[in-house]
């Protein structure tokens, strides 16, 4: 489904992508780790087309999609729940959600999307009138999660979605992604918290200061020696 | 002071302070989107007003059609100054595009001398808007009754535009979170041009009434008031449409009452924005109504 090849970024002098190759196909979990600065956020900000790569290929859906504008890409069913959450502060819930669908024209199939999210996220039901900026940083990366949902996405990507949220609500959000999984949206993740990545992804990837070490299927990466010593703190 | 004579200045310090608001709404509502001072604001209001004037005295069309016309040519020249002279800076920093608004307000006010002439021209006010209306013994000229009623309209078209459309709820969005916006697929150009067409009829429309209650139209004309304009979005505080509203006001209605209160200080009137604007700057730096605003990155 999305295809990159030999992608570089620069920022100024700094090269922060070094030709990374990275494939999700349709239908899987697909994770994306590594420690901080590695060039994790810059991979699905340049996929989202907010940086514009120096060199390579970004395909989606055999469309090439390297210097296509944002709102295009949102508009070909990829979207992204930026690292920090980012909700509409000054906005309430249902504001922040209906401008999800902003691309959208279906009035009635957003009615009934929205009581999907409403039902996936029964916090937000309670608290459509409240400004997202009073919500809980929990509640807040709920609040992301089904405003990207509200674009009707086909591939959904999420940079840390856990950061910062309590042991139960991490639980809560990976069995959110889970199950938006298996209502048949492919999703690109990217997490701190790499054990609980691997184990619900069908492959990963490992980035280092901007490029990819290491690949391969789940679990085999969970048990990798290498990525145990550097991500999961286990030495064995 | 008679009660007479206040009640003459209290509707004329209403209907100044209507012309405030609708043109401090435009520095308002600019900088919330693109945290960007218009500078050349006053001089779309200036533009809006000749356009008007041009269409009644060389086309000779009816004032109320020249008033549209001049609506929406100076929306259209508003997303042009946009478009020209703030769009190619939107990656630049922020003094670069400072630098280019007053560019900008320079070029349009001696574009302005050049192409309508230095000499000042009489704004040619129909017959509504300039009867004399006696309520006991106060006499007011009724367009100081059209500028709020007028005014009053535009802002509950305003309110209801920014707070009830998509539209609305994505300037909203943008002027919180430009990139979040653009995640959302939210045409952020199209959104700034929105807000600049609009501040733009505002300011027309602003322009307009201003003529109709002082017929003297120069190219300077859009200095003073854009200047204190801007002064009252500050005090209202930046970002904020009420706060803008609430400035005008107070601005308005200040100068006026100097004027009626203490006579011997009226040539000081233009002062009192500034005297304003010190102290809310020391006792409220984030305006009436404004919250702490966070720098944007
Ligand atoms: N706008 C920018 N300008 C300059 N350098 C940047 C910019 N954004 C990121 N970088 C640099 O690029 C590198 C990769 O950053 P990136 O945000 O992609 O890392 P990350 O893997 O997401 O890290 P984290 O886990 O901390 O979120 C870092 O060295 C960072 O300092
Ligand atoms: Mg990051």
């Amino acid at each position: 489904m999305l295809k990159i090849k030999d992608l570089n970024v620069h920022y100024g002098g700094i090269h922060a992508l070094r030709g990374i190759n990275i494939d999700v196909p349709k239908n899987k979990i697909v994770t994306l780790i590594g420690a901080n600065g590695a060039g994790k956020s810059t991979t699905l900000r340049t996929i989202m087309g907010l940086v514009r790569g120096s060199k390579g290929k970004i395909n989606y859906n055999d469309t090439d999609i390297t210097n296509k504008e944002t709102k295009e890409i949102v508009e070909m069913g990829a979207v992204l729940v930026p690292e920090g959450r980012r909700v509409f502060a000054n906005l309430t819930v249902e504001e922040n959600l209906t401008l999800g669908a902003y691309i959208r024209k279906d009035k009635s199939e957003i009615k009934k999307d929205m009581e999907l999210v409403y039902k996936l996220f029964p916090r937000l039901a309670e608290r459509k009138w409240q400004k997202a900026g009073t919500m809980s940083g929990g509640e807040q990366q709920m609040l992301a999660v089904g405003r990207a949902l509200m674009t009707k996405p086909k591939l959904l990507m999420m940079d840390e979605p856990s950061l910062g949220l309590a042991p139960l609500i991490v639980k809560d959000i990976f069995e959110i992604i889970k199950e938006i999984h298996r209502q048949g949206v492919t999703i690109l993740l990217i997490e701190q918290n790499a054990k609980a990545a691997l184990e619900i992804a069908d492959y990963g990837y490992v980035l280092e200061t901007g490029s990819i070490v290491l690949e391969g299927e789940g679990n085999e990466l969970l048990n990798n020696d290498e990525v145990q010593k550097a991500y999961l703190g286990e030495t064995k | 002071m008679g009660m007479s004579n206040f009640l003459q200045q209290l509707a004329n310090g209403i209907s100044l302070g209507s012309l405030y608001a609708l043109l401090a709404i435009g520095y308002t509502m600019v900088y919330g989107i693109l945290r960007l001072i218009n500078f050349a604001h006053g001089d779309i209001f200036m533009v809006g007003t000749y356009i008007a004037f041009y269409s009644m005295t060389s086309f000779l069309l009816p004032w109320w059609l020249s008033f549209l016309i001049a609506m929406i040519l100076t929306c259209i020249f508003g997303i042009i100054v946009e478009k020209a002279a703030y769009k190619p800076l939107r990656n630049s920093p922020r003094i670069s595009v400072m630098i280019s608004a007053i560019g900008a307000s320079f070029l349009i006010e001696n574009l302005a001398i050049v192409l309508f002439g230095g000499r000042p021209k009489a704004f040619p006010i129909p017959d509504m808007f300039n009867k004399v209306v006696k309520i006991g013994n106060v006499s007011i000229v009724s367009v100081n009754f059209y500028i709020p009623i007028i005014t009053g309209i535009l802002l509950l078209i305003l309110l209801y535009v920014v707070n009830n459309t998509k539209t609305g709820m994505a300037m909203r969005a943008v002027s919180k979170d430009y990139e979040a916006a653009r995640l959302m697929g939210i045409d952020v150009n199209k959104i700034v041009s929105f807000t600049f067409g609009i501040g733009s009829v505002l300011a027309a429309m602003g322009g307009i009434m201003w003529g109709l209650k002082f017929p003297n139209l120069v190219p300077l004309m859009g200095l003073m008031p854009g200047l204190k304009c801007f002064i009252a979005a500050v005090v209202g505080g930046i970002g904020d449409i009420r706060g803008a509203v609430l400035g005008g006001f107070i601005l308005g209605l200040g100068e006026i009452m100097i004027v009626a209160f203490l006579p011997s200080l009226t040539g000081y009137r233009d002062a009192f924005a500034f005297i304003l604007l010190i102290v809310i700057l020391l006792l409220k730096p984030a305006g009436l109504m404004g919250k702490n605003l966070t720098e944007k990155v």
